[in-house]
């Protein structure tokens, strides 16, 4: 899940007799199963939280390239190197895709990025942890990539046609980083002693942040549950961080390693595992801007910026030379 | 064993093979640094894809290398295990990134001499050389259409990019001439009709060069002067740090695998 804690500007989820002609008309859409296109009305507050939603998406594809970028120059194989060079391209892809659908809805994706680099946007709270062993790219594509994608796929039925749209590509490539992810756990839990150190090291670390992932509790939300009436939010954190476990859990004891979690137990009234929860104290303070890489990450996205302007200058002023030398020749 | 060739001597085409995958793979590596660190979204994309065919190209070249070889050494105990002076690339791969300017200007430069070179060796004598060339020919006439449509846009842009592609140009250009040396490795495989000699491929090249400098408004220095060495085996300061970080793990943990 990139796009944590989204905030919708209602103080309550009204009732269809509370809305206007236009807006009753908007959600019975929604109810039934109509997606939104970009040039049909909407209401405001639709566009903006989808703005706001997108956007911390598509800034975490970005702000994600780097904690993985730091294996790809000490990548052990070519191979792995490859695999995972093709991985970040295409998280950079996502991104690009993500931008694209915010920009239907009237933002440009300079001004998300001028908001995202003055701390006024977002990320996934996950890409502040810092990868520090090789196993960690296993874990962050087995995860941080398994997180997502249980967010991601019910995104897939989402009520606006181009965040639907990105996210049925997007998940097809998701799934096939997992399972690169998986791939490397396998071979470091079944390598050697100090490869086994390192991914079980992997685990410890990775394991509540991507708990976190899913938010804090929202059965209480009012902005969880205007989402949810729009369809741009498909599932509580809860029953998705349920869901993850359930699935996480057998994985780590196939590759024989330990979760970091001495109250994991099976449930079997509630068929699932009951976890102990991450400690939201830390999750606030990554929000606040205090998880080891905020600083690091956020330097050297407004560092790329600031590097590149001449180049984008370059670009800009040669395109305008091109249209003049043009224009003078009709 | 599938290695070998009757054409020529195992010893020289192994050399030869080195000089291929080391040059790909070193720049490759370089290019791979930008991750995550570019301009603006699509050149993330665009450098990850570069590098992304490069190193795929060095597996290709450092694979035939082993088996012509015959040691069991395959693409990963050639890129991993061998210290600096038994690197083969040209000293212009390894320069360090510098600005967006000085990597997009390292990339056009060889990105000509790949074009003109794959070409040729997809008529090698040796038909692993000319498959492999096919298939790297056409990524490098994209590397080549992207980097030559930049070196022009951002030459003729504002000052200050063209100030910079000047510099680039200014840094870089004394180590093109490694390009087309000319040794007994590559006279014994032109002479078995297995690759160019690369000194037959300098004047297409300047004139492909000459060509997107004047749209680029830039000027290549008036110098022949050339910095040689790295095929060879010796090597700038630079090559020995970026083999330190490529080859971390295989050298801290020997024997395992990944």
């Amino acid at each position: 899940m990139y796009a944590q804690m989204v905030k919708t500007d209602a103080d309550k989820v009204r009732d269809i007799s509370e809305m206007s002609p236009e807006e009753r008309a908007f959600q019975e859409r929604i109810d039934r199963g109509e997606k939104i296109e970009p040039t049909d009305w909407m209401p405001d507050g639709y566009r903006k939280t989808l703005i706001r939603q997108i956007g911390q998406h598509a800034h975490s594809e970005i702000v994600g390239q780097l904690p993985e970028g730091n294996w790809i120059t000490r990548a052990p194989t070519l191979e792995r190197k490859a695999i995972l060079l093709a991985k970040v391209q295409d998280e950079a892809g996502h991104g690009l895709y993500l931008y694209c659908a915010a920009e239907t809805l009237g933002v440009s994706r300079d001004e998300l990025i001028e908001l995202l680099h003055a701390g006024k946007m977002k990320y996934s709270s996950i890409f502040n942890y810092p990868t520090l062993n090789w196993a960690d790219i296993g874990a962050v594509g087995w995860l941080v990539d398994g997180a997502a994608i249980m967010n991601q796929v019910p995104l897939q039925r989402t009520s606006f046609g181009p965040y639907s749209r990105a996210m049925i590509r997007i998940c097809k490539e998701e799934s096939f980083h997992q399972r690169q992810g998986f791939d490397i756990m396998m071979k470091m839990a079944k390598g050697t002693e100090a490869q086994r150190r390192m991914a079980q090291d992997a685990l410890n670390r990775f394991w509540y942040p991507s708990l976190m992932m899913f938010g804090p509790s929202d059965k209480d939300s009012v902005h969880s549950a205007q989402s949810m009436a729009w369809k741009i939010k498909i599932n509580t954190n809860d029953e998705l961080r349920q869901k993850f476990v359930d699935q996480t859990v057998p994985q780590a004891e196939y590759l024989g390693l330990s979760i970091p979690d001495e109250h994991l137990t099976w449930n079997e009234d509630k068929g699932g595992f009951d976890f102990s929860e991450p400690d939201w104290s830390e999750f606030f303070e990554v929000l606040k801007g205090n998880g080891p890489c905020n600083r690091e990450r956020m330097d050297a996205r407004v560092k790329a910026w600031e590097d590149g302007a001449w180049v984008r200058d370059g670009l800009m002023a040669h395109a305008d030379k091109r249209a003049a030398a043009r224009q003078a020749a009709e | 064993m599938g290695g070998s060739n009757d054409k020529i001597a195992s010893d020289i085409l192994f050399e030869w093979l080195l000089r291929r995958g080391d040059t790909v793979l070193v720049l490759g590596h370089r290019v791979s640094e930008w991750c995550g660190h570019s301009p603006v979204l699509e050149e993330d994309i665009a450098l990850a894809n570069v590098a992304l065919d490069l190193i795929g190209q060095a597996r290709m070249w450092l694979s035939l290398a082993g088996e012509v070889e015959g040691k069991g050494r395959g693409e990963n105990e050639l890129a991993y295990l061998r210290d600096a002076w038994d690197f083969r690339n040209v000293l212009l791969a390894e320069q360090p990134n510098g600005d967006f300017g000085k990597t997009l200007m390292r990339q056009f430069l060889i990105d000509t001499f790949q074009v003109l070179q794959l070409k040729e060796l997809e008529t090698s004598a040796d038909p692993r050389i000319a498959a492999i060339a096919a298939k790297a020919g056409k990524e490098a006439a994209y590397h080549l259409d992207r980097s030559a449509d930049l070196v022009i846009r951002l030459g003729d842009g504002t000052p200050e990019s063209h100030r910079r592609m000047q510099d680039a140009l200014d840094q870089l250009w004394s180590y093109t001439g490694e390009l087309f040396t000319s040794d007994e490795i590559d006279q014994a495989m032109s002479d078995a009709g297995l690759a160019p000699d690369p000194a037959s491929l300098k004047s297409e090249w300047q004139k492909t060069v000459d060509e997107v400098l004047a749209e680029a408004t830039l000027t290549a220095p008036d110098s022949a002067f050339a910095h040689l060495g790295g095929l060879t085996g010796r090597h700038s300061e630079h090559l020995g740090h970026l083999l330190a970080e490529m080859q971390f793990l295989q050298r801290a943990y020997p024997g395992a695998t990944w």
